[in-house]
């Protein structure tokens, strides 16, 4: 199996697919709400001057998310970059 | 800065207040996603002057508008930006109310078409609680220049809804909206993921709620509480007087929780699936209603990835920042010369036509040296600078840039466990504190919140601009062509300053009496959009500025008034102003000020802009009158009574520090509900000013 990868990992400029979410409660939610549903492409766009957060593309929207945040997104590789 | 005469005036009604619905009239809720152009819309359908802005959460609380069309009255709400009826934040909660309990005849739904998908999210989620339900399409040419186009005709038949497109920025598309709700049909509410066997699992409860008969579909309330998200419960208590302790609900939630266990079902999940059939007809739909070509939008990649650059980031945001404060500076300089030269003159003609007229002397006085000096010097300090910074400002916001600087500063933010998004209330703060704290709204975690509430009054507003750039010019920025460069460069240093403080009190406070972690926080970075120039300045002008200055006048009038009576009435040989001054002043001394500066800070609550007019009445009160016309003479006047670069050092830190004024303490009491926590808003920045002051003034002293 290969290791888990979580969207915080992910580089800026590359992209994955959503596989599943591992937050509960209301951010889970949201997080779908706002399209990181399973089975969605997103790619990391850049990263903030303070370092944290990064910007994503996701559903063409750009969304912010703190690294704490996209740990709780899981991916997995796309099937082109 | 939504803090102008429409959203407050009288031409709009906030949620909370009433609203009454004459015969054929008929309410028309607009909602939407943040930032899609429903203010825009709503401005272009009421007439009205909501103000909008590229960033989401500009509309915080709802406004309503009316139009009146063929015997037909219309009411047009515009509510809060919302990506889910799944509230997270006060104001999405105050969108998600509306649109469950507001009654509204029909909900226009408002979507942006270069994100078709996320908005039908939210299309679909209203879908399934009310059938009145009418989609316009947005910024449709934003998406063709995207090479994204929309089948509208297919959407319509997907959805079973009628669907309009328009550009509403561009005006076009909009008339085609009233015709079509004049027509209007609803059709039943329907559901995007209830299973069958998810819904013979909660039967007990839908069969609970029919007998009921609620004004919301059962199966969509039976489904909610069993996920049991508890502001919603909250909400359905409060609206439809539901008692959520009822044994008979109980009794069903518990049968209908354990038919979903037996399928392996609990809440969390139960919310998934609905969350996830909803993504996914969004998504389905979306593949059969768009068409895209596939165009770079290098450009726009470009200009993101200088502006969050670990160092050019900084520097790109700190220019910005300093060349509108330069703007500002050197354009205001000579038209504050011009106004206060005419107003002056002004004045010395109102006082002979008011001697000639054979008014008394002290009452002349009053008027001319009292109410009127103060007025015209409110207006000559303050109309320049804000007339540049407003729209200066307002362009800023309308490209988009705002949610960049929140961005960049997010980890700052984290670092003090507050939240990202209080730097977008810390702007809102630049125009006017009140305003900032009212859209503290937008942060989702309470205790965020308070902390953006309690540290909002860092940031300089537009009624302590002026001030300071007038002591800078007086005392630090010199003579020369680069005198206005050095002003702007020493207001960004304080700006940086306030910054500053607001972090460290924000770490202050999350480490004290608002303990916890930072929670989870998404944050939209909108397109960048072109800004309509002509627009922005005309409305920026007329909208804010005017409304800030009328609201400083009604201030500075009574309080020229009160301030020439203490100023003339004598108690035992010394008037009563020299009296508060004495009294004042050597505690004003320990912090490098003066009893008069003091004062006129005290009798600054009102509003900001009124503090050096005070200040020099004081001074003058006492001797000879002479003009202030000019900051040169002002320069004179502080020089006579005693200021050297420390007691203007002092004066500028305790500008940037210091009390709210009256209208934010006002608002902040009703932000947070609490008393304690509106002396805590006014003590804190006190307390720091007066720290650092004492601080300069002590280290002044050791030095020279």
């Amino acid at each position: 199996m290969p290791p888990v990868n979580t969207l915080s990992s992910l580089k800026c400029g590359s992209g994955a697919i959503v596989s599943a979410l591992n937050t509960a409660g209301a951010m889970r939610r949201r997080l779908m709400d706002i399209g990181f549903a399973p089975g969605s492409p997103v790619r990391a766009l850049f990263r903030s001057c303070s370092g944290d957060p990064v910007a994503y593309l996701i559903h063409d929207t750009v969304i912010a998310l703190r690294s704490e945040d996209a740990a709780g997104i899981l991916i997995e590789s796309a099937a082109e970059p | 800065m939504g803090l102008t005469s429409s959203s407050v005036g009288s031409g709009a009604k906030n949620a909370d207040g009433s609203l009454s619905r004459g015969e054929n009239t008929r309410l028309i809720a607009l909602a939407g996603n943040p930032n899609v152009g429903k203010s825009t819309l709503f401005n272009a359908l009421t007439g009205m002057r909501q103000h909008t802005g590229n960033w989401p959460g500009k509309t915080v609380g709802s406004a309503y508008g009316t139009l009146r069309r063929e015997g037909q009255n219309w009411i047009f709400a515009d509510i809060p930006g919302t990506y889910s009826l799944m509230a997270r934040s006060a104001e999405e909660a105050v969108a998600r109310d509306l649109l469950l309990f507001g009654e509204a005849d029909a909900v226009v739904v408002v979507c942006d078409a270069t994100c078709l998908r996320r908005n039908l999210n939210l299309v679909l989620q209203i879908l399934e609680i009310c059938g009145d339900v009418i989609v316009c399409v947005n910024l449709l040419d934003e998406a063709a220049r995207k090479g994204v186009s929309v089948n509208l005709e297919a959407l319509s038949g997907l959805l079973g809804v009628p669907v309009l497109g328009m550009s509403a920025g561009r005006g076009s598309g909009i008339d085609a909206l009233i015709p079509v709700l004049e027509q209007f049909k609803g059709v039943q509410p329907r559901s995007f993921c209830c299973s069958c066997e998810i819904e013979r699992s909660i039967r007990p409860l839908i069969d609970y709620f029919d007998a009921y008969r609620p004004p919301l579909p059962p199966r969509w309330l039976a489904a909610r509480v069993c996920e049991g998200d508890g502001s919603l419960m909250d909400s359905l208590h409060r609206h439809m007087g539901m008692d959520l302790d009822d044994e008979e609900l109980c009794q069903a939630r518990d049968a209908a929780l354990s038919n979903l266990g037996e399928l392996g079902i609990d809440s969390q999940r139960l919310s998934d699936i609905s969350a996830q059939g909803i993504s996914d007809s969004a998504g389905n739909i979306c593949t059969q209603v768009i068409s895209k070509i596939p165009r770079g939008t290098a450009r726009e990649g470009k200009i993101d990835l200088l502006l969050t650059h670990k160092i050019w980031g900084w520097v790109a945001m700190l220019l910005l920042l300093a060349g509108a404060l330069w703007l500002t500076i050197s354009g205001a300089n000579y038209p504050s010369q011009l106004l206060s030269r005419a107003l002056f003159s002004l004045g010395d003609m109102l006082n002979s036509a008011l001697t000639a007229l054979g008014l008394p002397a002290w009452l002349t006085s009053l008027l001319c040296e009292g109410v009127y000096k103060t007025v015209a010097w409110v207006v000559a300090v303050m109309l320049p600078p804000m007339a540049i910074f407003f729209p200066l400002f307002t362009l800023m916001e309308d490209v988009g840039f705002l949610p960049r600087v929140a961005f960049n500063l997010d980890g700052f933010f984290k670092r003090c466990a507050a939240c990202g998004k209080q730097s977008l209330t810390m702007c809102m703060g630049f125009g006017c504190n009140a305003a900032g704290v009212i859209g503290c709204r937008i942060i989702d975690s309470p205790r965020e919140r308070l902390i953006a509430i309690l540290t909002n009054s860092f940031v300089p507003c537009n009624g302590r601009f002026p001030t300071m750039i007038a002591l800078i010019t007086i005392f630090f920025a010199g003579n020369g062509a680069m005198s206005s460069i050095r002003s702007a460069v020493i207001l960004t240093v304080l700006i940086v300053l306030g910054v500053a403080m607001t972090l460290a009190c924000s770490k202050l406070l999350s480490c004290t009496i608002l303990s916890g972690v930072p929670s989870s926080f998404t944050l939209e970075l909108p397109p960048y959009r072109r800004p309509k120039v002509g627009e922005v300045i005309v409305r920026s002008i007329f909208d804010r500025t005017l409304f800030v200055l009328v609201r400083a006048l009604k201030a500075a009038a009574p309080a020229g008034l009160i301030i020439w009576l203490l100023a003339n009435v004598s108690l035992g040989g010394e008037t009563i102003l020299a009296r508060c001054c004495e009294l004042l002043d050597p505690a004003a001394r320990l912090i490098g000020m003066d009893g008069a500066i003091l004062l006129a800070f005290i009798v600054g609550i009102p509003a900001n802009e009124i503090v050096i007019p005070v200040m020099l009445m004081c001074y003058l009160s006492g001797g000879s009158l002479m003009d202030y016309g000019s900051i040169a003479q002002l320069r004179g006047i502080l020089l006579a009574n005693g200021w050297s670069s420390v007691t203007a050092l002092c004066v500028l830190i305790f500008s940037l520090m210091h009390w709210p004024c009256a209208t934010t303490l006002m608002t902040i009491k009703k932000e947070s509900g609490s008393l304690g926590y509106t002396v805590l808003a006014a003590a804190l920045p006190t307390v720091c000013g007066i720290v650092l002051c004492a601080l300069v003034n002590f280290a002044a002293h050791m030095l020279f």
